[in-house]
């Protein structure tokens, strides 16, 4: 039995703007496991990435954290104060981005930027450091690590400064990594290399990750468990298999039936019709409810909770699609 | 001395080299700015008359015209003024003073300026607001009425020229660093580094200070002759360098009391070595500028 490493309880953030409050994220619980991958998926917009950040503690103004428990390794992240959280960033929690061109600093060589986690989070010697480097490149499959630290950014290609992000990453053994959309802005071919790579190291590390996407795709290759987000509230949880093949929320459904499958002929791709109501003007029932072909009245008038289906399978409906 | 010479090769070989040498506004620009730097170097031991040594001037020689001029003298080039002070050795001494005042503006200047804009542009919020409202204020004034206010307040020397200028100097760096900085901190490198763990001031120093550097350079090229400007109009104003260590504004001035009555060069030749010396620096300047910013490339 593993122990829980994450536990995140009513999670709430909240963006103050001028035009009113966008409640970003609304409420999320989930939990992660130690050496556990868990994938958020959800489309653009439905605060997925703001959870993330709200972990890291760097959700910037006019972004708030209004209530909830981020329990880390025991402790709440939310009550330790900047410089505490200064050491668990990048040290015990490290961070993958999506755009690799621009998460490298251009003016400094690979090796400079790898070594600065370490100068910040450990006192190995010079030799030490430089020997960490090579391992972690050899690692993520670089090739000639000696002559590629010297290397500046602008040297690599995506795929290849993507693999260097993900050795930072690792560089001081995380306990969490959380990889925001890290292939989004790769080509297709790197990406399935990019995931593998990351499966397997985060599994040989005993690393537990985060895996934001908007990609089901991509999820149902890597992960233990999904949470669905839609409007900053998780519509379904549950463990892969659970989300992928056995789904029940309308909204699930509609984001799988939209992924063209290339074994059964298909006229038409499903879709789900209409749009994302707008986050600052929900309606008062399920947020889906406007968009949702199994929609009835009781849905437009209350959000429906989390309800366990079947123990560890979750889903916020009133009347879950039987299949 | 291989590695020197080895070094040399591959700067004559780059492609910053390469553009200058095909650049007839750079090459001028450089070549009247070495030509300062000799001046500046070597002048001093090159012109026969120490100017500030009021015992070797000699009264009888007063207002002797240029040597090509009837009734010049061979040892007064360009002629004297009224105390028969050599204008020509004048000009190297004072082009020394203004040319240190014209360096040490920029660099306290830039110094204060860049660390306000890098604060304001980072941390944003009220301390950009304050700061960058008082730059408005400031640029809704000439700047060489403040720095005449300045002046006139704290009284002549270099030392308050200097404390002027910067007071007038900072807000174009100020406000050029916080422009690179706003567009810098949204690149995901900084978000990388805050998720590194890295402290503000870390990234501030590290990671943004750097990939701002270019446009400072740019600025810092051309602030330089309009420092030298701004205090040749002081010191032609009155208000500027002490009668005993004159820059090359202080000469146009002395000279101008005269300059109607035709004896035009003491007056004349102090004033076109200010317009070379900014006219070299602008030129050198809008290399760079070309040169150094990425997107007229």
């Amino acid at each position: 039995m593993t122990d829980t490493l994450l536990h995140i309880r009513g999670l709430k953030t909240y963006f103050h703007t001028f035009a009113g409050v966008i409640k970003a994220v609304d409420g999320v619980d989930f939990s992660v496991d130690e050496g556990e991958i868990l994938g958020v998926v959800g489309e653009s917009g439905c605060g997925k990435s703001v959870v993330g950040f709200s972990i890291m503690g760097l959700t910037e103004p006019p972004g708030r954290i209004e209530s909830g428990e981020i329990r880390f390794n025991g402790v709440n992240l939310l009550d330790q104060d900047e410089r505490k959280m200064r050491k668990i960033r990048g040290q015990e929690i490290a961070m993958i981005f999506q755009d690799p061109m621009t998460s490298l600093n251009p003016l400094y060589t690979i090796q400079d930027q790898m070594e600065e986690v370490m100068k910040l989070h450990s006192d190995m010697s010079a030799e030490q450091r430089k020997k960490r480097c090579m391992e972690l490149l050899a690692e993520v499959g670089i090739s000639q690590p000696e002559t590629r630290l010297k290397n500046y950014p602008h040297q690599f290609s995506g795929g290849m400064r993507q693999r260097v992000i993900i050795a930072i990453a690792l560089a001081s053994n995380p306990k969490l990594v959380i990889a925001d959309e890290p292939t989004t802005a790769l080509d297709v071919t790197i990406q399935s290399q990019i995931l593998k790579l990351m499966k397997r190291l985060v599994r040989e590390h005993r690393t537990a990750m985060i895996l934001i996407t908007h990609d089901l795709a991509v999820v149902s290759e890597m992960t233990d468990k999904i949470i669905v987000m839609y409007c900053g509230r998780i519509v379904e949880k549950g463990t892969r298999d659970d989300i992928i093949s056995r789904c029940r929320h309308p909204y699930t459904l509609g984001l799988l039936g939209s992924i063209p499958k290339l074994t059964s002929r298909q006229k038409r791709l499903l879709q789900i019709s209409g749009m994302v109501p707008n986050i600052m003007n929900l309606p008062p029932g399920c947020s889906f409810a406007p968009r949702c072909d199994y929609v009835r009245d009781r849905c437009r008038d209350m959000p429906p909770e989390l309800v366990d289906l079947e123990p560890g399978h979750k889903a916020a409906c009133y009347y879950p699609v039987e299949r | 001395m291989q590695r020197l010479l080895r070094k040399a090769r591959a700067l004559w070989a780059s492609e910053f080299a390469h553009n200058f040498r095909g650049n007839i506004s750079a090459i001028v620009g450089g070549v009247i700015i070495l030509f300062f730097v000799f001046i500046v170097a070597f002048g001093p031991s090159l012109v026969k008359q120490n100017p500030y040594e009021i015992a070797s001037l000699q009264l009888t020689d007063a207002y002797k015209p240029p040597v090509w001029l009837s009734g010049g003298d061979p040892n007064y080039f360009l002629g004297t003024d009224g105390q028969g002070r050599d204008v020509l050795a004048s000009i190297v001494y004072g082009t020394r003073i203004s040319l240190f005042i014209g360096l040490s503006a920029m660099i306290c200047s830039s110094l204060i300026g860049a660390s306000l804009g890098l604060i304001a542009g980072y941390y944003g919020g009220r301390l950009d607001g304050v700061i960058m409202r008082i730059a408005d204020v400031q640029l809704s004034f000439p700047s060489i009425l403040i720095a005449l206010f300045l002046m006139s307040a704290f009284g002549k020397g270099i030392d308050n020229i200097l404390i002027s200028l910067t007071c007038v100097g900072w807000v174009i760096y100020a406000r050029t660093v916080r422009g690179s900085t706003l567009s810098e901190k949204q690149k995901e490198y900084v978000q990388a580094a805050k998720a590194a763990g890295l402290s503000n001031r870390l990234i501030i120093v590290r990671h943004i200070l750097p990939n701002v550097v270019t446009p400072l350079i740019v600025v810092s090229t051309i602030q330089i002759g309009t420092f030298i400007l701004i205090e040749a109009s002081l010191s032609f104003l009155g208000v500027g360098v002490p009668i005993t260590k004159p820059s090359l504004g202080l000469l146009v001035k002395n000279g101008f009391d005269v300059l109607l009555s035709g004896l035009w060069w003491t007056s004349v030749f102090p004033g076109a070595f200010i317009m070379l010396l900014v006219f070299g620096i602008n030129l050198l300047g809008d290399f760079l500028r070309d040169e150094l910013n990425p997107r007229l490339k």
